[in-house]
Formats: C-alpha cells, sequence, structure tokens
C-alpha cells in the first residue's frame, strides 16, 4: 500500500509543465494565422521545419549528455522555442538558416547551459540574435503583407525559395521582397525625410505599415488568453508596452516630425509578441513582482533605444537578451519582504 | 426556546498574502454524526506525545491502572505527563511504532484493557475557577497532560506561561481547520461548543486577557452558528466576537489567521505573546475546561476518519492509545485501491508506515487515500522558474530560489532568502507544474542548517572551553611561579638565614621552603604553648592527671624521644640526596 513514502502535501497537483506549454502554443495560433494570411506559406513551412529541427536537436543533444530524451521532448518546450523562432524570422529564410538558427537556439543556448530550466537566455532569440548579426540580408529581406504584394507566392512556389533559394520563374528577388515597416522607417529618417512625407507611402496604416499592424492584435488575443489563463503574469507585458509608450510617447511630443507615433511602436515588429510571449518566458526572465516590473520596462526602453537609434530592423530580440543578463541581478534586489520581517531591515 | 445567535457586524478582516483555495473535501466526514470508538482490547500510550522531553513511566508491567490515571510523569519544563485512557493492566512497557514522519519506534506503556472503563481517583474539580490564580490553575492544566490538539502538541501549560514582561492581550481560538478533510473541529465546535467557550473563558481569566477572538473558516456555518450561540450565553459574550474567516489554505497556520483578524505580523522567529496575542486550537480549549471544572485529564479525542479509502468516513471520539487498524476497522474498513494512509492532513500530514500505530494527543485526522486522491507523483521535471510557488507562499518567500539553493547546498544563501520562515504548508509544492517535491527540500536545507549550527556551537564550545583551560593552567603556573619567588626572596632577605649561616639544618631550610614553612608553624606552636602556660592556661585534657596518667605520659614522651632520635638524620639525609 504504501510502496512510496512521499514528503506532503499527498494530494493530486493540477499544474503540469507540458500543459503551460502546450497553452503558450495555443496561444500564438490566432497571431500566427494572422501572419500566414499576410506572409503566406513561407511561414507555415518555416514553422514546421523549425519545430522538427527543434526536437532532432533536443534528442540528440539529450542523448549526447546521457539524459533520458522522451520526458524533456514531452514538456513540449522545444516546440515553443521553435514556434517563437520561426514567427521572428522572414518568410522567405532558407531552410539551412533555419537549421542553423535551431542548432543554436536549443544546442547552444538551451542545452549547453543545461536544458530546460538553466538557460540564461532565451533560445529563441539566442538564436534569431545569432543569425541576424550573422546573415544580415537573408534575415531583413520579408516579403510584403499579402495586400500590397504584386505577385504572392503559391505554396510551392514557397517551398522552392525556402529549399532551393530560387525565386518563381520570371521574378527577382527584389521583386518580391521589401523591407518591414520598422526598417523602411528607419531607412528613411536616415535620409532626412520627415514622418508626413514617409507616411505618404501606400505601405502605411493607421498605427504601423499595413497588415502588419493587424498581426500584432492577434497575438494580443493569445497574450490576454495567457493572462486569462494565469500562464504568465500581467507585469512583464505591461510595464515593457507601457514603458515603451512612454517613452517613444517623450521624444515624439520633442519632435513629432523625427519620431515616429508612439503607437507605431507598439503595433510593428515583435513588440506584442515580444511583450506576451517572449519577455515572459520564466526561465530567463525575473520571477520577483517587482523585478517583473523593471524587467519589463527596461526591455521597452532598450526596444525604443536600439530601434531608433541602432543598426538593426527590430530591437525585441537584442534587449530581451540584454535584460535576460541582468535579470538575476535584477532578482537579488527585489526581494519581497517577509512575512514577518521588519520591513526596513530585510 | 435558544436565544437566536447574536449577529454582530462583522469585524474588520485583513489578508495574508498567498495560499491556496483547495477542494476542501470536508462533506465526506460531515455526514455521520461522530460515534465512540470502540474500546480496543490494547491501549498503546505512547511517552512522548507531546513537544519537549518525554515523560516518565510511573507504573511497571502487571500493574493495574484506571482510566485517567497519571501513568508516566513529565520531566523537566517541557514536558507533558500521559494518563491511562480506560482501566486495565500494563501488559508491557517497550519500544512500539509511533506516529512519526521518521517511522522509528518510541517507549510505549501497553494496556490490555478489562472492558470496565473504570475511573480513577480524579483531582477535584474547581467549581469556579475565577476564585483561581493563574498558577493553580496552569498546575492543574499541566496535570491533565493537555498539549495543542491541533497537531503540534506543544504543552498548553507552557504555552499559557508567556512571562511576566508578556502580557497577553487578546486570546485567540483557532477554528479555522483550514486542511482539506479534516473536520474534527469543525464536529467539536458544532456538539461541544460550551466545553471550547468555557475553556476560552478560563484561560481569559488565567491570562487576564481583555478580548477573545474565533477564527472560523466560512465554509463552516453550523460550526460558527453554534459557537455564536455558545458565545451568547457565556459571561464573556462582551469581549468575544466569532469572525467567519474566507476558506483560503493556510488560514489555520498560527501566524496566518493572526493576520487575518488582527493584522499584526508575529515578528519572524519570535511568538505571539510578542504582540499581545496568545492561540489555541479549539479543541485544547475544550480539554483546559474538561480539566479544570471537572477534574479529567483528556483521555480522549475527536478524530476524523476520511479519505475515498474508508468505507464510512466520519468522526470518532477516540481514546489515546486505540491502534489505527481498529479505528479504520469501526470506519467499516478500507476500500477500493488505497495507495496511502496518511496522518493528518493531505497537505501537511505524512505517510503512515503502519497501521498499528496508535492515536495519540496530537492526532487530529487519518485519511486513506485512493489512487485518484494521491497519484503516485510523476518525476520531477526541472524547475522554469514560473513563480507559482512564491505567488502562493503565505510568508511571501521565493520558493525557487529556496529550490536552487537547497539543491546547490549553499546553507548561508539558504538562511539568507529567510529558510527558517517557511511553514511547511506545501502550497509551493502544490502549484509547482514541475512537480518537484519543494516542502522535502526545504525540511532536508533545514535540517542541514541546524546541523551546522550545531557543529558550529559545539566547536565553539569545545574552543572556548580549550581556551579556559589553557588560560587557568597559564594562569596556575604564573601564581606558582609568583609564589616560588616570593618565598626566595624572603628566605634570601629574612633573618632566618643569617642565624642559620653556618649547618647543614639551616642549609636545607633555606633550599626547601616546604620545610621553612614547617619550622615556622612549629615555632608558632611552641611561642603558643609558652605563652599559655605563662598564664597558667596548660592543654585542658593534662590537668587534674591522674599519677597512673602521669606515668603513661612519661614513658610514651621517652619511646617518642628514643625513635626522634633514631629516625631524624635519615630523614634529612633522604631530603638531601
Amino acid at each position: 500500500m504504501t510502496d512510496t513514502i512521499v514528503s506532503s502535501p499527498h494530494g493530486s497537483r493540477p499544474h503540469r509543465v507540458d500543459r503551460i506549454m502546450l497553452e503558450v502554443i495555443l496561444a500564438l495560433i490566432p497571431g500566427t494565422l494572422a501572419m500566414i494570411w499576410y506572409f503566406g506559406w513561407g511561414i507555415l513551412i518555416n514553422l514546421t521545419l523549425a519545430g522538427l529541427f527543434a526536437l532532432l536537436t533536443e534528442a540528440v543533444a539529450l542523448k549526447l549528455r546521457g539524459r533520458p530524451a522522451l520526458p524533456a521532448l514531452q514538456d513540449l518546450s522545444a516546440l515553443v522555442t521553435a514556434l517563437l523562432f520561426a514567427l521572428a524570422v522572414p518568410p522567405t529564410l532558407p531552410w539551412w538558416l533555419t537549421l542553423l538558427g535551431i542548432l543554436f537556439a536549443i544546442g547552444v543556448a538551451k542545452q549547453l547551459y543545461g536544458g530546460l530550466g538553466y538557460n540564461p537566455f532565451n533560445p529563441a532569440m539566442a538564436g534569431y540574435v545569432f543569425l541576424l548579426v550573422s546573415y544580415p540580408l537573408a534575415m531583413t529581406s520579408w516579403l510584403p503583407p499579402a495586400l500590397l504584394a504584386e505577385h504572392t507566392l503559391g505554396f510551392l512556389d514557397s517551398v522552392r525559395l525556402i529549399f532551393t533559394g530560387q525565386p518563381p520563374p520570371g521574378l527577382t528577388w527584389d521583386a518580391i521582397t521589401m523591407a518591414t515597416p520598422l526598417d523602411q522607417m528607419r531607412t528613411q529618417l536616415d535620409q532626412n525625410l520627415m514622418i508626413d512625407e514617409i507616411r505618404q507611402s501606400p505601405l502605411w496604416g493607421d498605427f504601423g505599415g499595413r497588415g502588419w499592424e493587424w498581426v500584432g492584435n492577434w497575438f494580443l488575443l493569445g497574450g490576454l488568453f495567457l493572462l486569462w489563463r494565469r500562464v504568465i503574469d500581467w507585469r512583464i507585458p505591461a510595464s515593457m508596452l507601457l514603458s515603451l509608450l512612454l517613452t517613444a510617447g517623450f521624444f515624439w511630443t520633442l519632435d513629432p516630425q523625427t519620431h515616429p507615433f508612439p503607437a507605431f511602436h507598439l503595433f510593428s515588429g515583435g513588440a506584442i509578441l515580444g511583450a506576451f510571449f517572449i519577455a515572459t518566458d520564466p526561465v530567463s526572465a525575473c520571477t520577483t513582482p517587482k523585478g517583473q516590473l523593471i524587467f519589463g520596462a527596461l526591455i521597452g526602453i532598450l526596444v525604443f533605444i536600439i530601434r531608433t537609434w541602432g543598426g538593426y530592423p527590430d530591437a525585441v530580440a537584442f534587449a530581451v537578451l540584454l535584460m535576460n543578463i541582468a535579470a538575476p541581478t535584477i532578482d537579488h534586489y527585489t526581494r519581497p519582504r517577509v512575512f514577518g520581517h521588519n520591513p526596513n531591515n530585510r | 426556546m435558544h436565544p437566536s445567535p447574536p449577529n454582530p457586524a462583522q469585524r474588520r478582516l485583513w489578508r495574508f498574502r498567498g495560499g491556496l483555495h483547495l477542494p476542501t473535501e470536508k462533506e465526506l466526514s460531515t455526514g455521520r454524526p461522530v460515534a465512540e470508538a470502540p474500546l480496543p482490547s490494547f491501549l498503546t500510550i505512547p511517552l512522548q506525545q507531546h513537544i519537549g522531553v518525554p515523560a516518565i513511566p510511573l507504573v511497571r508491567v502487571g500493574d493495574w491502572v484506571l482510566k485517567g490515571q497519571r501513568i508516566a510523569t513529565s520531566q523537566g519544563a517541557m514536558s507533558a505527563p500521559v494518563h491511562a485512557s480506560s482501566s486495565g493492566t500494563i501488559v508491557a512497557i517497550e519500544e512500539r511504532p509511533v506516529p512519526h514522519p521518521s517511522g522509528l519506534g518510541g517507549l510505549c506503556i501497553v494496556i490490555r484493557t478489562d472492558g470496565l472503563d473504570k475511573w480513577g481517583r480524579l483531582p477535584k474539580p474547581f467549581a469556579n475557577y475565577r476564585d483561581l490564580d493563574a498558577a493553580t490553575i496552569r498546575e492543574r492544566i499541566h496535570w491533565a497532560g493537555i498539549v495543542g490538539l491541533g497537531g503540534a502538541a506543544f504543552p498548553t501549560s507552557v504555552k499559557l506561561d508567556p512571562g511576566p514582561n508578556r502580557p497577553v492581550r487578546t486570546l485567540i481560538l483557532n477554528g479555522a481547520e483550514c486542511e482539506p478533510y479534516i473536520t474534527c473541529d469543525d464536529m467539536l465546535m458544532r456538539q461541544g461548543s460550551g466545553d471550547v467557550i468555557l475553556g476560552a473563558s478560563i484561560v481569559m481569566h488565567l491570562l487576564r486577557a481583555r478580548e477573545c477572538l474565533i477564527g472560523i473558516e466560512d465554509n463552516k456555518p453550523e460550526a460558527i452558528a453554534a459557537m455564536r450561540l455558545a458565545v451568547a450565553e457565556s459571561d464573556i459574550r462582551d469581549s468575544t466576537q466569532v469572525c467567519a474567516i474566507p476558506t483560503r489554505y493556510p488560514s489555520g497556520g498560527e501566524k496566518q489567521l493572526i493576520r487575518v483578524l488582527t493584522g499584526k505580523e508575529v515578528p519572524t522567529g519570535g511568538t505571539p505573546s510578542q504582540i499581545g496575542i496568545l492561540c489555541q486550537n479549539v479543541a485544547s480549549l475544550a480539554a483546559v475546561a474538561e480539566a479544570v471544572t471537572a477534574g479529567k485529564p483528556p483521555v480522549s479525542r475527536y478524530v476524523t476518519l476520511s479519505g475515498r479509502g474508508i468505507a464510512e468516513p466520519r468522526n470518532f471520539a477516540v481514546r489515546v492509545g486505540t491502534p489505527v487498524a481498529d479505528l479504520i476497522r469501526a470506519a467499516g474498513g478500507l476500500r477500493g485501491e488505497v495507495r496511502k494512509l496518511v496522518l493528518g492532513g493531505p497537505m501537511m500530514g505524512f505517510a503512515l508506515h503502519s497501521e498499528q500505530v496508535p492515536i495519540t494527543k496530537g492526532t487530529n485526522c487519518i485519511l486513506a487515500l485512493t489512487d485518484q486522491e494521491a497519484p503516485p507523483p510523476r518525476p520531477a521535471q526541472p524547475c522554469i522558474r514560473c513563480g507559482k510557488c512564491a505567488e502562493v507562499c503565505p510568508v511571501d518567500l521565493l520558493p525557487q530560489q529556496l529550490y536552487w539553493y537547497a539543491r546547490s547546498k549553499d546553507p548561508d544563501k539558504l538562511r539568507d532568502y529567510n529558510l527558517f520562515d517557511c511553514i511547511e504548508c506545501g502550497c509551493c509544492a502544490q502549484v509547482c507544474p514541475s512537480q518537484i517535491p519543494l516542502v522535502q527540500y526545504y525540511r532536508h536545507g533545514k535540517a542541514e542548517l541546524r546541523a551546522r549550527e550545531q557543529d558550529r556551537r559545539d566547536a565553539e564550545h569545545a574552543r572556548a572551553r580549550y581556551e579556559a583551560r589553557k588560560a587557568r593552567l597559564a594562569h596556575q603556573e604564573q601564581a606558582r611561579q609568583a609564589k616560588l619567588r616570593r618565598r626566595q626572596e624572603a628566605l634570601t632577605t629574612s633573618p632566618t638565614t643569617g642565624r642559620a649561616r653556618t649547618g647543614s639544618d639551616a642549609a636545607a631550610t633555606a633550599k626547601d621552603p616546604k620545610q621553612a614553612a614547617i619550622e615556622a608553624a612549629k615555632a608558632r606552636v611552641a611561642a603558643n604553648k609558652a605563652a599559655r602556660a605563662e598564664q597558667g592556661l596548660g592543654p585542658a585534657n593534662t590537668r587534674d592527671l591522674t599519677p597512673a596518667q602521669q606515668r603513661q605520659i612519661e614513658a610514651a614522651e621517652q619511646r617518642r624521644a628514643a625513635a626522634t632520635a633514631k629516625t631524624q638524620p635519615a630523614g634529612e639525609d633522604g631530603k638531601r640526596t
């Protein structure tokens, strides 16, 4: 009867890591569908490839480390990393770059540090940044959103593009790709154009780039789902988006002609995805309540700084990785007051 | 017939952070009335049923004891006596399995019951406790061996003596019973609310407390109503309030309950008496009432038998010493796939290794949990630092950090992150998605820290002793040297040396301070004698001697002179060589 004596508590424990990961995957669905809608099959192909590569890399890495592979694969964390990675890279990325990125994300950033729970950096962002600094060209040529594109790529076109690097017959790379709105905004500001002039282009919608601005909303929906399911805490997304908005708002009031409207920052690039799905990665983020607020707020500020004065098309990945380094220190200095302790001397 | 219970304006309540809403599972055992557990053929009464030092047996094998008779006496202040819970013959005083997480045995007195259940001579009931002083009441409580019946089993008489510098303003009755399944306090409050309130008024009188707050989780409306009624009929109705508190585990933790009822926090490492509060479990107070007003020690208590592995879950009035197996039989036996027996609640109780362990004073619940209720734990996965544990921690610790440091065996960090504030409530482990047995890590970490602390103290003690010994030896040596020097100085400068310039005797004396001292003493005695003789005071026993005695003395003197003449030179030679 008492085959194993285990310490209390004795009842059933309802929470499970794989369920949490599954909920994150579910929450990503609306945004992912929106991305597929706007950017075509390439997204789906990338997602599939990244997922397969991630599971494979995880299995091989665990085998090399002499750990049982099955429980780690079943916790679905590799899949979450793969999905976030695939949603961050351009839909035209050659398959071998996806492989390389995943190898770096899972093999180096996650497993070399000891696997799930021990990685100081967000694996998906580490893989993304690795590719971005090594292959900037491939990583910055995005497809235009479907409603702007002159040529939409079919499924087979996308497969050919990803596996052979060949654009569809009769088209050139330049004809099918386009810089992201964030990228475009920065390059044109560098050319001393005024915001009013820039925004006259048909590329722009109400807040950000047309099409792009809607993807964020769908990710927001997933993020609210995670909040409702209490998978994530409100602090990091709220403080990150708020600080991004405030910082952008401050500079915009200084000069609305050289700094875009604050909401532009919120609905461009990976701000929403980053706030709800990436910065909230529990392993590499802060865990104390106060620490989470600081962590999120600093990411928001960094995003603005890197987007405005940095040389890369988006900043969320860099901001998150930079704050990952600071997380343990922030946690150390923001420990909550323990019950019964004097607030003045902990 | 009854006055309707007063419904006072609900007092302001506070909240503690964290905590959990758990499935209460209380309805399992409240459906049936409390039953008297049958008298078992053998009672196994452990000598240690309390925190502190075990009691010392007062009986021998073969003795016939009566119910309520003291069969073991307390040893020191932190201890409690033990009473026979039925009449019968002592058949053994030996190691038996006792309810303890370690599964180790303990010394027990085993009584073969005679079925008469005859009470022994009891001390006289105190009709009016208000005429008694605190010491008398405390002594009676100590005599009765009452301990905290909520499970902690801290001797109540010790707790009721916070010392003269710590006046208790508020008495808090803990009727929260926040653990799932357990309903024994609920049933006691429904059926014996009068006793509980009587006990409360005795203790208020003893402590000169000014108010009494009774905390009961709001999932026990019957108990709340019964207690309100009892308060309304009591003489402490003006100073007492029954508070329905929100059902949230662990609101029955002493510090949490105090926080909820008063908004105050017990300082870390301290006791409630530091902030003028004393907390007592309701069952302990009923036992106090019984001991003071009836002179009866608590030989039985309410115990919940529950869990889906019990055929007829219910509460029993159980004699201390009844084996768990007998109790399970009384509840219709086990049914289904029982995976484990747990003593206490599912959150903080421990798994029993044997059905033969007896019910003790501190046992409030026996659970037979099925596979479905207590599924085998899944293998622990790595911590993903999700922080769920920190969200539910009622003392605001960072369990994920503590886990990290417990695993990396970093005692300084464990202390730094306040491991000792952990109340082991199990909330963190309950919500952990990685199924990490966190509480087990913390218990282990605490044990290691305590062991380290002990080692440090031992080393400190040994060092202090060594230092003291070294100092003592040095001091002795110094004193010896100083004495020697003084003597030598005295000998070289005093006139004695001048007089004894020649002659071997004098030279020897000069060399040997001991000899000099002897000579000096002899001289003193001789001088004294001479002085007395001058005053005509001879030694009293040599006055008025008979001639025969005089002759004897003279003979003896002669012998002595002869002997001295023979031995003295040899002695002197021996010394000199």
